[in-house]
């Protein structure tokens, strides 16, 4: 007969980040009922507290390599420097979304706790060491994200930003499902490591017709996680969803969401199919070249199409379009043998340089943002020099890093990504990279140009209220710290290990 | 060969599609057969099947549905653990006491946030 667990075989106390801060959401829930709908900054609070005790608990759990819950579940450094990540972001876009939902008169309760199921299912993404855990993490990544995205209705761009993030999420989702489904008719497994073993032994034997399910599930899952992170081929929904959905769920979307679906990538491609070769012998991943091609797609039309855009919250979309595409050269350096562990810590830095600028950036563009939700172009930075020099310089900085100037965050994780895309071999897709992060600076530039150099009156950022500000600090605290002392990130993801050593 | 393991599924496809063939081919045969309009249309919960697909419906219906997946899952869960509940002993215990926790948690946000009320 089945043999019942006992409570200590699931190993609870590695888990205690994100199981932490899933109960403390559900709790918030139903603490948020009573409290007033005049004091609904109590919910943001306790929700901030929450993430800060998750946050602790993470710290104190950093270095522990370990499995729970019967081996689905995997805490290493891996997930702990994702964990930092993604609740720094839910941290950060909370302090955004104080005031902004007050002044959009968009105000719920239930916005708080949402924020904190995402993180949670983010969390949950990069401690996955399951097909299934997989899974979970990403509807409870996403679920949520749909109704965040629609919460600014009757405005009919925001239901059309909802909407469209629904059907073609719950599409992008259906794509990994059965990604998912036939990876295990290949394996017989949905546990990482031991598609890892079973995929040794199916390249082993030539002609083996598992391969070709296994290559079609390896290629539908990969489908489905780029549509989270917004990669080329499943992009098209990114700059419509991004403009429609209220600013700070788009600066939380635009990081939280990306770090869920790279997280699950490196976990699926590094653990789990890093000997899927063609042929045996060989030193390069078969979906090195798939994921290579699709990198080098995001990165030309993200920064092309980015140059023509006018709406500020387009231009950060198809830029976070191109950011994609950064890491996803990460990803595909992986793809050679005995560089999963060297291409993993270059994606998680990026990422994390990253979500420091592209929040700062977002705070911004909120700042100027006016209630009614206009005021969101380009033309509207003019004159932002004069009227809030000190936001305008931050702005510069942002703008700066996230065209990866040196002194600023945005470069660190572009010379490990660039230097991680070298050793791997992948010498064209390197170039493809600094010819298009060149391109990029024209854009960004612009921004800059238009604050500083534009005659013009300036627009008194109504938005920038105190807790904006904060967030603004922040993020350019972050992005300024971490690429003048870059060691302060880079000694964290040091023990990063992701590949398994067969066991 | 992994796939081996799959012939039972592909067992169970042929013999459903199989039955399903034997029974519409019987009743063809020996049912008797006097079609009428009603009849002939697709059945959809007695609803009328054809006419504009944008309809105004009362949102509370949806509610009521939801509340009853609510329960149903409650139950469907439930009464398999009550059945092997000495088997299970504490762990059991603990685990379903998360599960209606967080099914709790819907309801009582449900409550308060005024779903309950028809009127």
């Amino acid at each position: 007969m089945f043999e019942v667990p006992v409570l200590a075989d699931l190993n609870l106390g590695v888990t205690l980040p994100s199981v932490f801060l899933a109960l403390y959401a559900t709790v918030l829930l139903a603490v948020d009922i009573f409290i007033p709908s005049e004091h609904k900054i109590r919910t943001a609070w306790l929700a901030l507290a929450g993430i800060v005790v998750s946050f602790v608990l993470n710290l104190m759990t950093y270095n522990t390599v370990d499995s729970a819950f019967f081996g689905m579940f995997t805490a290493d450094p891996f997930s702990a420097f994702l964990n930092i990540i993604s609740l720094v972001t839910a941290f950060i876009s909370i302090l955004l979304s104080v005031d902004y939902l007050k002044r959009a008169g968009i105000e719920r309760g239930e916005f708080y706790p949402l924020i904190l199921f995402t993180t949670t299912g983010i969390m949950f993404m990069g401690h996955a060491n399951d097909l299934i855990v997989i899974f979970v993490g990403l509807e409870l990544l996403s679920i949520p994200l749909y109704v965040m995205a629609a919460l600014r209705y009757p405005d009919l761009k925001s239901e059309e930003s909802g909407i469209k993030y629904f059907i073609l999420g719950a599409f992008a989702s259906a794509f990994f499902v059965y990604g998912s489904a036939l990876i295990y008719g290949a394996t017989g497994t949905t546990n990482l490591p031991e598609i890892f073993q079973s995929v040794s032994v199916i390249t082993a034997t030539e002609g083996n017709s598992s391969m070709m399910i296994l290559l079609m599930g390896a290629g539908l899952a990969i489908v489905g996680l780029g549509f989270k992170v917004a990669a080329v081929p499943f992009h098209m929904w990114t700059p419509d969803v991004y403009e429609g959905a209220p600013t700070p769920v788009t600066a939380f979307m635009s990081v939280g969401a990306k770090i869920g679906g790279f997280a699950a990538l490196l976990r699926i491609l590094i653990v789990g199919l890093p000997m899927l070769v063609i042929l045996d012998g060989q030193t390069t991943a078969a979906w090195q070249q798939t994921i290579a091609l699709i990198a080098a797609a995001t990165l030309i039309i993200g920064n092309l199409v980015a140059i023509a855009q006018t709406n500020i919250k387009r231009m950060l979309a198809y830029s976070s379009i191109a950011h994609a595409g950064y890491v996803l050269m990460a990803i595909a350096a992986a793809g050679t043998l005995g560089i999963g562990d060297k291409a993993a810590q270059s994606a998680v830095v990026y990422l994390m340089s990253y979500m420091f600028t592209n929040l700062g950036a977002f705070a911004v563009a909120l700042a100027i943002e006016k209630n009614d939700g206009t005021g969101t172009n380009i033309s509207d930075f003019v004159g932002l020099g004069k009227s809030k020099p000190a936001l305008a310089l931050m702005m510069t900085v942002f703008m700066l890093s996230l065209t990866g100037i040196p002194l600023t965050s945005g470069f660190i994780g572009k010379w490990m990504v660039f230097q991680a895309t070298m050793e791997s071999g992948l010498v064209g897709l390197a170039i493809v990279g600094v010819v298009t992060s060149v391109a990029s600076a024209f854009y960004y530039v612009r921004i800059i140009v238009n604050m500083f150099l534009k005659d013009g009156e300036g627009d008194p950022a109504a938005g920038a209220t105190q807790y904006v500000n904060w967030a603004v600090y922040v993020s350019f605290a972050g992005t300024v710290l971490l690429g003048i002392f870059p060691f302060l990130m880079l000694n964290l993801a040091n023990p990063i290990t992701l590949a398994v050593i067969a066991p | 060969m992994a796939l081996d393991t799959f012939a039972p599924i592909t067992a169970l496809l042929v013999i459903s599609v199989l039955v399903t063939f034997i029974i519409l081919v019987i009743s063809r045969i020996f049912g008797p057969h006097r079609p009428t309009t009603r009849k002939r249309a697709p059945y959809e919960s007695g609803m009328k099947p054809i006419g504009p697909a944008v309809r105004r419906l009362p949102i509370k219906f949806y509610l009521i549905a939801v509340l009853f997946i609510l329960f149903d899952i409650e139950v469907i869960f439930f009464l398999p653990w009550a059945v092997v509940f000495r088997d299970l002993g504490i762990y059991g215990l603990i685990t379903m006491g998360v599960f209606l926790f967080i099914l709790t948690v819907g309801l009582l946000y449900e409550w308060k946030s005024g779903a309950l009320e028809w009127e």
